[in-house]
């Protein structure tokens, strides 16, 4: 982990070096610190790829049982709430459950069809589950935590999370089955339909930051204006937008509810994943909730600030913390979008994709130009450029959502008397 | 606006959330094997004999043997074998009982023919649910010790039924205790007419 101390200054407070800030950082080289000096970067490293392998797998474990406790209570039941710790008769609120599923997968039959082309069948989780890792080494997760720092972070992120896309049409083509490979198809046809829109929601900070690096973007957006408004990009009329369209984006690329026609369960068998089972299915089930968990990440260092604090009198909380409440937050969004909203039809999708989110991500992209322009601008021409940036975001979505919705909604049912 | 049904429908799930915790009407679930659900009077499943006295099962079995039920069973999982002796019922009548009682449940489908047919009251349906066994031959035929039970669990699981049959057996009772005091009278009368006869022909010849 390339955990040297970034020097920004914007950033400096009194806590920004104290103890529990630093103590990962302590943590790893007390570890390391009994090995010859040439070694100590390749096993920092491994420690760097070992820690976020088992906190984000702990965390991916988690999600899918806080996923199904909120589900639950969202629809009035209690929710997984039996599995005990073994040989006990302690339950936790079923806080197990997690594990039990995955000895249940690992012990269940994997079956492959006979045609089915071995290699790439097995491959195609692995190929999956491998770039959706791959993205988490870019995220700043704390002010020292950055597990590797590249100046172009951003661009490596969406390059390694478009490498997903492979694999979904690796596990179709793989399992020799007309469902399987139709429905990779149409996975592949709504993935990279929703590539667009999401590069374009982050093109606008990366005009405005000036950089591609993520720890440089999070550093812009340090400090707070009368010590309450963070700086973040969130707050900016054109950061608003892009957020947006930034997560609905992502909801649709990590195949959640209300876009997740590749696998819709209640349609379909389930899309490209139909021939799998087993742990070759939990391992794909793991890659979309790392694709969910990495594109919240991202969204957090483009948008919400990264790790900083939302106000300078909370800063006494270490920045990891910070970042892992608002990724729980961004976490809680997708749960309770998905038990909100009802699946979209494959039209709905590709055209809500098209002529809805592209257009507007485009008009963004002027209006955060026009930020950057005005950037000098000060007094009562502060007041008119925030004016004009509202109602270039706020004009054009009204308006073309009067387009779009034109005789479709709001929709009249007829029930026949 | 475009929008709006969006964030009133995340409204409606929050509430729905929100109201989980602190609304038990809204959360319906029992949760089983710790909390049972009060099942409805009218439930039934499999049947049972009764037995008026707990203590005495097998000697106060209502079940007089008549095998009606045992004729009438659709799919015929009721055998019965009568006893050669017989023993005072409810009523104090001395009645046969069923030496043999045995009802094959992995027969039974719950009609409650038998129950409709018997007319001394003695088979009624039960509410039994956790009867799961591991043993699928013997352990699902059950002999009249297990199907043996008291009034008392009968008005416990069919309240208001029970009452019923209660009220009628003692109105039978009744009756029947009225027929024989009235027989007993009767036979009295006659008993006491012989005895005053012999004297009576005498008179006219006289």
């Amino acid at each position: 982990m390339n955990l040297a101390v970034i020097p920004v200054a914007a950033s400096v407070s009194e806590w920004s070096d104290s103890f529990l800030e630093r103590l990962p950082l302590l943590a790893r080289d007390w570890m390391t610190s009994w090995l010859p000096e040439p070694w100590r970067w390749l096993v920092n490293s491994l420690l760097s790829i070992a820690v976020i392998l088992s906190v984000f797998g702990l965390l991916f474990a988690y999600v899918t049982l806080a996923e199904r406790k909120i589900l639950g209570r969202i629809q009035n039941r209690p929710g997984p709430n039996r599995t005990p710790i073994p040989f006990t008769k302690l339950r936790f609120f079923g806080l197990a459950q997690p594990f039990a599923d995955g000895v249940k997968s690992l012990t269940k039959e994997d079956v492959v069809p006979r045609g089915a082309d071995h290699l790439l069948h097995f491959l195609a989780p692995v190929v999956l589950l491998a770039f959706s890792i791959l993205t988490f080494a870019v995220i700043p997760y704390g002010r020292h935590l950055v597990p590797v720092e590249l100046n172009a972070g951003v661009l490596y992120f969406f390059a390694a999370g478009a490498a997903t896309e492979l694999a979904v049409f690796m596990a179709g083509w793989a399992s020799r089955n007309k469902y399987s490979l139709l429905a990779a198809m149409r996975a592949l046809a709504q993935l990279i339909s929703y590539e667009l829109p999401l590069l374009l929601a982050w093109v606008p900070v990366v005009l405005v930051a000036g950089t591609l690096s993520t720890t440089e973007i999070v550093a812009a957006q340090s400090g707070w204006q009368f010590n309450v408004i963070p700086h973040w990009y969130v707050f900016t009329p054109w950061g608003a937008a892009g957020f947006a369209i930034f997560m609905i984006a992502a909801l649709a690329e990590s195949n959640r509810s209300p876009f997740d026609l590749p696998e819709a369960e209640s349609e379909l068998i389930a899309g490209h994943l139909t021939e799998y089972s087993g742990f070759k299915y939990a391992l794909f089930f793991m890659a979309e909730y790392f694709g969910m968990i990495a594109l919240s990440g991202m969204a957090i260092t483009l948008f919400l600030g990264g790790w900083h604090a939302p106000s300078p009198y909370l800063e006494f909380i270490p920045s990891y913390v910070w970042f892992m409440g608002k990724l729980s937050a961004l976490l809680l969004g997708f749960i309770w979008i998905r038990a909100t909203f009802p699946r979209l039809r494959m039209d709905q999708l590709t055209r809500f994709a098209w002529k809805f989110l592209v257009p507007l991500a485009l008009i963004n992209l002027g209006n955060a130009a026009f930020w950057s322009l005005s950037l000098h601008w000060s007094g009562p021409l502060q007041i008119l450029r925030w004016l004009i940036s509202v109602l270039v975001v706020v004009g054009p979505f009204v308006l073309l959502g009067r387009k779009l919705s034109a005789g479709v909604a709001p929709r009249v049912y007829r029930y026949a008397v | 606006m475009l929008g709006t049904g969006l964030l009133q429908g995340l409204g409606v799930t929050a509430k729905n959330f929100v109201g989980s915790f602190h609304d038990p009407a809204r959360l319906t679930t029992i949760e089983y094997p710790e909390v049972k659900t009060k099942l409805p009077e009218a439930y039934r499943n499999f049947p049972f004999l009764v037995t008026e006295n707990a203590t005495d099962p097998m000697g106060t079995l209502r079940c007089v043997a008549c095998q009606i039920c045992e004729k009438e069973c659709p799919p015929q999982c009721i055998y019965i074998e009568k006893s050669k002796d017989k023993k005072p019922d409810a009523t104090g009548k001395p009645q046969l009982f069923p030496a043999i009682f045995a009802i094959d449940t992995s027969v039974c489908m719950s009609c409650q023919i038998c129950v409709e047919v018997c007319p001394f009251d003695a088979i009624k349906m039960d509410q039994v649910y956790e009867i799961a066994t591991t043993d699928r031959f013997s352990a699902l035929l059950l002999n009249r010790e297990q199907l043996a039970k008291s009034n008392a669990y009968y008005h416990e699981i069919h309240p208001t039924e029970a009452a019923e049959v209660d009220a009628r057996l003692a109105a039978e009772r009744k009756a029947a205790e009225a027929k024989a005091v009235a027989a007993a009278a009767a036979k009295a009368a006659a008993a006491a007419a012989k005895l005053a006869a012999p004297v009576a022909p005498k008179t006219p010849a006289v």
